[in-house]
């Protein structure tokens, strides 16, 4: 599927923003319907939380969140790519900021959870 | 297959969810300290007019998103034309609406 | 350097999309040679069959490329040892395009989106009128500039994924010549070609992949180009509705 004339950075960016959405696409109806449980079936709500405590599905959840997190970042790139008129190396640095910025807050926010 | 208007609603309905997603985030990890249970979301959400709104626009946002997002992957992977393809396209927006919809309903209304 | 010469293992495709396989030539390998070096020697040597286009061998004309190890390439300008694979390389004709016969394409779709992209002069006087003095240092001048080297080759076009999960997409060489055309002074209709790019096959359709920026021989930014469209009938959408 990697054939040469894809092997760089920005086929990557697509690939997985392409992958991405589409987890999140297919996962958006069983939230839905889950949630939806709350006012109909609060018993089974609860049942399917205290399932959901076992660790693969906390896995699963860490890859659900992942998903959403790289799936707004690369719509960002995306919608920055499309609109803004920078040079090469002023997206250069915008990106670099915001990389260092995430980095910086998550390990604050981390420390404070 | 996706012309100005349809890639205008894409963006759109993104610059809208990108402050509402990280809100989202931010809920999420508050909510899951200590574990979940029904009756602890709904004490947050319930009979809150903020979170109606908040996971309304959300609901309408990420249906029109995920409708166009999963038209173009039909139509490049699977080759789904012409009328099939815009029934495709809305009949996902419309479904994850309803669902949305009656989620957004059982966590905020009393 | 050894006296014995090297032999290189090359596969070149031979006949048309449907019935069309790869076949494996035996080629010397010189010392400095390019791809359209070895594709002549085949056809000067072992089979005066084998079709292949080439004109101007400098990198001007266009009409060299095809795919080279799986990259599309300008095959006059590209040398052996850059691209060699151990000691095998595979020849195969431009994607995205009809294959009329071994490595010859039809580039008819390519210049037609050309033309359905509107990338085309828009005069906006007349022979009587005194001619325009343009400030080569003005911004719009220096937008369109920067994609006016394109040489047609259409390695952009074979790069583009988008293209191939679309047949009606315009593709990434007729896209930047409209913004060109679209930042030219000169140029009288600039919402006509904003309306012809904002299509069913229009520059929306575009995922950014990068792929023609990164293979474009003449090392030109059809994406740059291909946002820029995206910016500007994105304004014009919110001008139109006012």
């Amino acid at each position: 599927m990697i054939r040469p004339h894809r092997a760089h950075a920005l086929w990557y960016a697509f690939l997985l923003h392409r992958l991405s959405g589409l987890g999140l696409a297919v996962f958006l109806p069983a939230h839905f319907y889950v949630l939806s449980m709350a006012l109909t079936q609060p018993d089974r709500l609860d049942r399917f939380l205290s399932w959901s405590e076992q660790p693969i599905v906390k896995l699963a959840e860490f890859g659900l969140v992942f998903l959403l997190a790289v799936h707004v970042f690369g719509g960002l790139r995306l919608m920055a790519l499309e609109w803004l008129p920078w040079s090469a190396s002023q997206k250069t640095l915008a990106a670099g900021s915001v990389a260092g910025a995430f980095l910086i807050s998550t390990t604050f926010f981390l420390q404070a959870v | 297959m996706l012309d100005l208007r349809l890639y205008m609603l894409q963006r759109i309905s993104a610059l809208i969810m990108a402050p509402l997603t990280l809100g989202h985030l931010a809920v999420m990890i508050y909510a899951i300290q200590g574990g979940l249970s029904a009756s602890e979301i709904l004490s947050r959400t319930q009979g809150s007019l903020l979170w109606f709104l908040f996971y309304g626009l959300f609901v309408l946002a990420v249906s029109v998103h995920a409708g166009i997002g999963l038209r173009v992957i039909v139509f490049e992977i699977l080759k789904l034309k012409g009328v099939a393809l815009d029934v495709f396209t809305w009949g996902i927006c419309l479904l994850l609406m309803a669902i949305g919809a009656r989620a957004v309903m059982a966590v905020t209304l009393l | 350097m050894s006296s014995k010469q090297e032999s290189m293992d090359v596969s070149v495709w031979r006949g048309d999309e449907q019935s069309g396989r790869f076949e494996h030539f035996e080629v010397p390998a010189q010392e400095s040679q390019t791809i359209l070096d070895v594709v002549s020697w085949i056809q000067q040597h072992q089979d005066p069959t084998l079709s292949y286009r080439y004109a101007c061998r400098v990198g001007m004309c266009g009409s060299c490329a095809m795919m080279v190890n799986g990259v599309p390439r300008w095959t006059c300008r590209t040398h052996v040892k850059k691209v060699l694979d151990g000691n095998r390389l595979e020849v195969a004709p431009l994607r995205n395009l009809p294959v009329i016969k071994d490595l010859a394409t039809d580039m008819d779709p390519f210049f037609d989106k050309w033309v359905a992209a509107e990338g085309m002069h828009h005069p906006s006087k007349t022979r009587d009128d005194p001619i325009e003095t343009i400030n080569p240092e003005s911004a719009d001048r220096q937008v369109a500039n920067a994609g006016i080297e394109c040489i047609n080759c259409s390695v952009c076009y074979a790069a583009c994924d988008t293209v191939s999960g679309n047949p009606d997409y315009l593709g990434p060489a007729a896209l930047q010549r409209a913004w060109t055309v679209y930042n030219d002074a000169k140029d009288a209709d600039k919402q006509l070609v904003l309306d012809a790019v904002s299509g069913r096959g229009g520059c929306h359709n575009c995922h950014s992949q990068g792929s023609c920026t990164m293979h474009c021989p003449n090392e030109l930014n059809p994406l740059d180009a291909i946002a820029g469209l995206k910016r500007a009938s994105a304004a014009s959408f919110f001008k139109r509705r006012r």
